[in-house]
């Protein structure tokens, strides 16, 4: 069930649209910044409280790969793998995060620490490679750089 | 008309088409995907590629969609242009890279739009090497199979599934190579027009799912035209058999009816034809035991018990026309009722006389899907006549395209065309007990009890023109409702009125009638279209037959002592105490019939008739188009036409008349000689004698297999061919070469165009109607068709007082509820409900209340509740439905397990 306060926070939003379903991708953005992610039964209340069938709702949902539909590790790493940064280093970039991590691209660490993603351009080329970790756009990046960005989210 | 010119070659076309469209027309193989006729261009899959040349001077040209051009005075285009050629095999080297080549095991294999357009454009050798795109499957339920690794991406599905047929239950997912086309979850698709998919669907990823028990291709099936038997609209099908089995029905197009669609009650319905519950061969009824008989022994025993000569017969609204005459000849005029509930008889009575002696005249699907104002009065459309609800949510377009016109986009540049009109809906309006499945296009909806619905019936009809009866004791409400209305119908060019017998009251058919004719008296060609609840409700409405009610009269009074009654089970269509009193009273029973019921385990004499499919029959649909039904394929046993069965009864009582009914043709002949409502019957097909270079149609595709090998673990001898003197189609692969005329036409096919979309090649123009006009005949027309400019009646052209006076307020009681009938589409239709895939969607029985009411009984969802209706005591689960009209409660009927119960009645619920 939603709580009351993303209710409240969606229903706000009805008021800049001229129908509910265009609130859509909003309401799954509120419920992602305090779920971490859209699960079936956000989906099934999402829908309810637009007048949307799920299947609607997961169509959105599905699209944008920045909504989750998944549950995802307290801090996503968004590595860009756009042409730019493939020819600045991404493979090796990404090649140490993985074996940094453990893990491969599209998983998540077993104590729930990073969850690992590609992205197309992040409009940073001129300071390719670059990858995003929750809000935070790293630049100029090299393999030796990694472990000192990573040791900043715990 | 405009010039164009496709390679060079100056051709006259219309307007208001794409070239994609004009070069279809002209025969010309262009390849697409995305563009369907129904569904307009959205230039999606780029598969329609041709080059565009400014003039003939123009020699570069640029390459351009031809589904996205609009045909234009002197456009030129070249199809045959080499980068063309090249561009269009480009594309269908990318749509076929993840392609899982599975051609051999898929069902749409031999009738594929994929398959015909990569052989049209030579895309021969694959050269991608990587790994292809997999998905997992959904089960969507018990009609449609689902096989995504097929899909190309048109995006056809969706198109039609939410657009056009207003589903929310299907979407694209995902994007780039991995869109997915399907539901959110596996589950039955809710959409009752969700079998078209097998059509739309240009590849094997939605294919019909019953088909899949007993698979055949295409080109093994032999096929007729036929027309469907499962409602009163008479969509045209192509049944397919082989050994001896049905095995799917298939879409035949009528531009002026079903257009390219079925429900999904017509199209699944058909099984019950395989059902181990057929009769095959003739039974007497020895002390108490059921033996079989040969036909003749059969014949012989029959005759005897109709010696005494006191004989009534009873007919069938789902038995053809012919069945119907001959049992009416056999039996005698005075002496043949109708087999339906009394009400019903005298509805369909009240309908046909307003159809043929009023003002207004009842459209055709094509012409409902093109009104621009609707008032659906009393019926649920899409549950008791429901192609016409696709026809009608297609209709709330009209309006808003006018829009689309002045901003001078083409109405088939679909998205374009939708983009500009946003969410504006025409006016429609839907008054029905409880809430519809039309109700989301509607501008209004207004739900109350049959009388209340009809008194807003009689104030719109009021409020279009002072002199019909006004309504006492409006509500301010209701009367700003009707005045809505009025206002909408009488600005529009094109209004109809839907209303029909579903609820039982009259009243509201009159209404509905008064609504149409005020509407022509101001001088509206307004259409009303009347729902029938059978396939030939109205065929033997127009046989003046005497009411059920009055048979038990003459049993009693001695006038009759036996009964024959002709595919009908009247348990269906009165109270048991009733049904088994009237054939208590009779000495003796013969019931023709095709599948196994309450009526037939009765009988003395069976004879196992031949339903659909296996015989030729003509019915008379809702529109009133007379319409021919031909046999498909030769039935094993006993089975004969119950008019076959019938003739050889009034030969054998020495009715020498009879004996000249060779064929459907004679029947008919017949017919029309003695009853002048039935005169145009015979034009509705081609006769037997019909030949094209002296040969028939054939039943089977020139690839028909296996016919010298499928019979030979019975005979190593090909067997001849059945002869079949009395029709015009041949059981055989061979026959007529040239496009049979319209009614003919058992399966659409053209070289290079296997799937069904080769009926292209089949119409005048695309969409439009079939090359020599579309199949059948109307037999019901108003007295005097009403002139577009001028209003008649006043002067005497025809009748045009208004019927009846509005109903008294319906007052909602505390201690009980008027209990309304409900309708399923699947499960109301006695022959479709038993077949397996149709009866695995069928509800339980359940009584439907309001949570108001239900609250006030004591009741949740799901509890038992006691039922007390018509003198009985039932026992049924409670379903909450929110939105029924208050005072009123609702009961399915025509399912399994409810027995015919007459309804609207007073009922009292209570928990047991
Ligand atoms: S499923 Fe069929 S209709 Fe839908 S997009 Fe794929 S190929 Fe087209
Ligand atoms: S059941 Fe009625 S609407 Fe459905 S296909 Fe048959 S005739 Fe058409
Ligand atoms: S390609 Fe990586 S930021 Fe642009
Ligand atoms: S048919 Fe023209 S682009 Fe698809």
């Amino acid at each position: 069930m939603l709580s009351s306060e993303e209710r409240e926070e969606i229903e706000r939003e009805f008021a800049h649209y001229p129908t509910k379903e265009a609130v859509c991708i909003d309401a799954m953005k509120i419920v992602q910044r305090r779920r971490g992610w859209i699960s079936d039964e956000s989906l099934q209340d999402i829908a309810g409280l637009l007048g949307m069938s799920v299947d609607e709702v997961d169509g959105v949902a599905s699209f944008y790969n920045l909504i989750f539909r998944k549950p995802v590790g307290r801090h996503v790493i968004m590595i860009c793998d756009s042409v730019s940064c493939w020819i600045m280093g991404y493979e090796k970039l990404r090649t140490q995060l993985t074996s940094r991590l453990g893990i491969k691209m599209g998983e998540t660490t077993p104590d729930g620490r990073f969850t690992l993603l590609p992205i197309v351009c992040l409009g940073a080329c001129d300071h390719a490679p670059v990858m995003m970790i929750d809000n935070e756009t790293h630049r100029d990046l090299d393999p030796e750089k990694i472990d000192a960005v990573l040791e900043k989210y715990t | 008309m405009t010039k164009i010119f496709v390679d060079g070659r100056p051709f006259d076309v219309p307007e208001n088409q794409s070239m994609l469209q004009a070069c279809l027309t002209l025969g010309f193989d262009l390849p697409y995907f995305c563009w369907h006729p129904a569904l307009g261009s959205v230039g999606a899959c780029r598969q329609c590629a041709v080059k565009q040349y400014r003039d003939e001077k123009d020699s570069r040209g640029r390459i351009v969609m031809s589904c996205m051009t609009p045909v234009a005075e002197g456009v030129r285009i070249s199809i045959r242009d080499a980068e063309s050629v090249s561009f269009r095999a480009a594309v269908i080297e990318g749509l076929m890279q993840s392609h899982p080549h599975d051609c051999p095991v898929c069902d749409e294999g031999g009738e594929c739009h994929l398959q015909d357009m990569t052989v049209m454009t030579g895309h021969a050798y694959r050269r991608y090497r990587f790994s292809k795109r997999t998905f997992r499957n959904q089960n969507l339920g018990p009609l449609v199979n689902h096989e995504m690794n097929r899909c190309i991406q048109c995006y056809r599905c969706v198109r039609y599934y939410r657009e056009y047929a207003g589903g929310h239950d299907l979407k694209e997912f995902v994007l780039r190579n991995l869109v997915y086309f399907g539901r959110q979850n596996d589950g039955v698709l809710e959409n009752e027009f969700a079998g078209n998919l097998v059509e739309i669907c240009p590849t094997g990823v939605f294919t019909d799912k019953t088909l899949k028990q007993h698979y055949t291709r295409k080109w093994d099936l032999q096929l007729a035209p036929s027309v469907c038997v499962h409602c009163g609209i008479g969509c045209n099908t192509s049944p397919g058999e082989r050994y001896g089995t049905l095995r799917r029905i298939v879409n035949r197009y009528n531009g002026e009816v079903n257009g390219y669609f079925l429900c999904d009650r017509g199209r699944f319905g058909y099984e019950f034809v395989n059902s181990p519950e057929r009769l095959r061969q003739p039974r007497l009824q020895k002390g108490g035991q059921g033996e079989t008989a040969d036909g003749p022994v059969a014949l012989v025993h029959a005759r005897k018990l109709l010696d005494g000569g006191k004989v009534i017969g009873i007919g069938s609204p789902r038995a053809s026309l012919e069945a119907n005459f001959a049992l009416r000849t056999l039996v005698g005029q005075e002496r043949f009722f109708a087999g339906v509930e009394d009400e019903e008889h005298r509805l369909t009575a009240r309908m046909l006389e307003i159809l043929r002696s009023g003002l207004a005249r009842s459209p055709s699907l094509g012409e409902i899907e093109k009104a621009d104002a609707v008032l659906v009065l009393g019926e649920d459309v899409t549950q008791t006549a429901p192609r016409m609800a696709l026809s009608l949510r297609q209709s709330v377009r009209q309006q808003p395209f006018e829009l689309v016109d002045k901003l001078q986009i083409p109405r088939w540049l679909d998205h374009a065309a939708r983009e500009a009109v946003q969410d504006a809906k025409g006016p429609f309006f839907v008054a029905a007990p409880h809430p519809t499945k039309l109700d989301d296009v509607a501008a209004a909806t207004y739900r109350a009890s049959p009388d209340d619905l009809a008194r807003l019936g009689f104030a719109v009809a009021h409020a279009i023109d002072s002199s019909a009866p006004d309504v006492p004791q409006l509500t301010d409400g209701v009367r700003a409702l009707a005045g809505r209305i009025a206002e909408a119908l009488k600005n529009a060019k094109r209004p109809l009125v839907v209303s029909g017998p579903s609820l039982k009251c009259e009243a509201l058919i009159q209404a509905a009638a008064n609504v149409a004719w005020a509407l022509c008296r101001a001088g509206k060609p307004a259409a009303l279209s009347f729902t029938a609840p059978e396939c030939n409700t109205l065929g033997l409405g127009l046989m003046a037959a005497r009411p059920l009610g009055e048979a038990q009269q003459a049993l009693k009074s001695g006038e009759a002592d036996t009964i024959v009654i002709l595919e009908n089970d009247l348990y269906r269509r009165a109270p048991r105490e009733q049904v088994d009193a009237l054939l208590a009273s009779a000495r003796h029973l013969i019931v023709l019939d095709y599948l196994e019921t309450s009526t037939t385990h009765k009988a003395e004499v069976v004879f196992p008739s031949a339903p659909f499919a296996e015989c030729e029959g003509t019915f008379i649909s809702n529109e009133g188009r007379a319409q021919r039904a031909f046999q498909v394929y030769v039935p094993e046993g006993g089975i004969r036409a119950a008019w076959q069965w019938l003739r050889d009864l009034l030969i054998a009582s020495g009715a020498n008349g009879a004996a000249a009914w060779q064929g459907v043709d004679d029947v008919l002949k017949t017919l029309a000689g003695s009853l002048p409502a039935f005169s145009a019957v015979p034009q509705a097909a081609p006769s037997a004698a019909f030949r094209m270079a002296g040969e028939k149609v054939a039943r089977e595709p020139h690839r028909y297999s296996g016919r010298t090998a499928m019979h030979a673990n019975i005979n190593v001898s090909e067997p001849k061919p059945p002869d079949d003197p009395e029709s015009p189609l041949s059981f055989s692969m061979e026959g007529v070469s040239e496009q049979p005329p319209p009614a003919l036409i058992p399966f659409f096919w053209s070289p290079g165009w296997n799937s069904i979309q080769s009926v292209n090649k089949f119409q005048q123009e695309i969409a439009g109607p079939l090359r020599g006009g579309d199949p059948g005949v109307r037999v019901i027309e108003p007295a005097k068709p009403t002139e577009p400019d001028g209003p008649a009646g006043p002067d005497g052209n025809a009748r045009a007082d208004f019927l009846g006076a509005p109903p008294a307020v319906f007052e909602p009681q505390p201690d009980r509820v008027l209990l309304v009938p409900i309708y399923h589409v699947f499960g109301s239709d006695e022959t479709s409900q038993r077949a397996p895939a149709i009866r695995e969607l069928t509800p339980k029985p359940y009584v439907a209340l309001d949570s108001e009411a239900a609250r006030r009984f004591g009741l949740n969802d799901g509890d038992l509740a006691e039922v007390a209706v018509n003198g009985a005591v039932e026992r049924l689960p409670v379903k909450v439905r929110d939105g029924m009209a208050a005072g009123v409660a609702g009961l399915p009927v025509g399912l399994p397990g409810i027995e015919n119960c007459r309804l609207p009645a007073w009922a009292r619920i209570t928990r047991p």
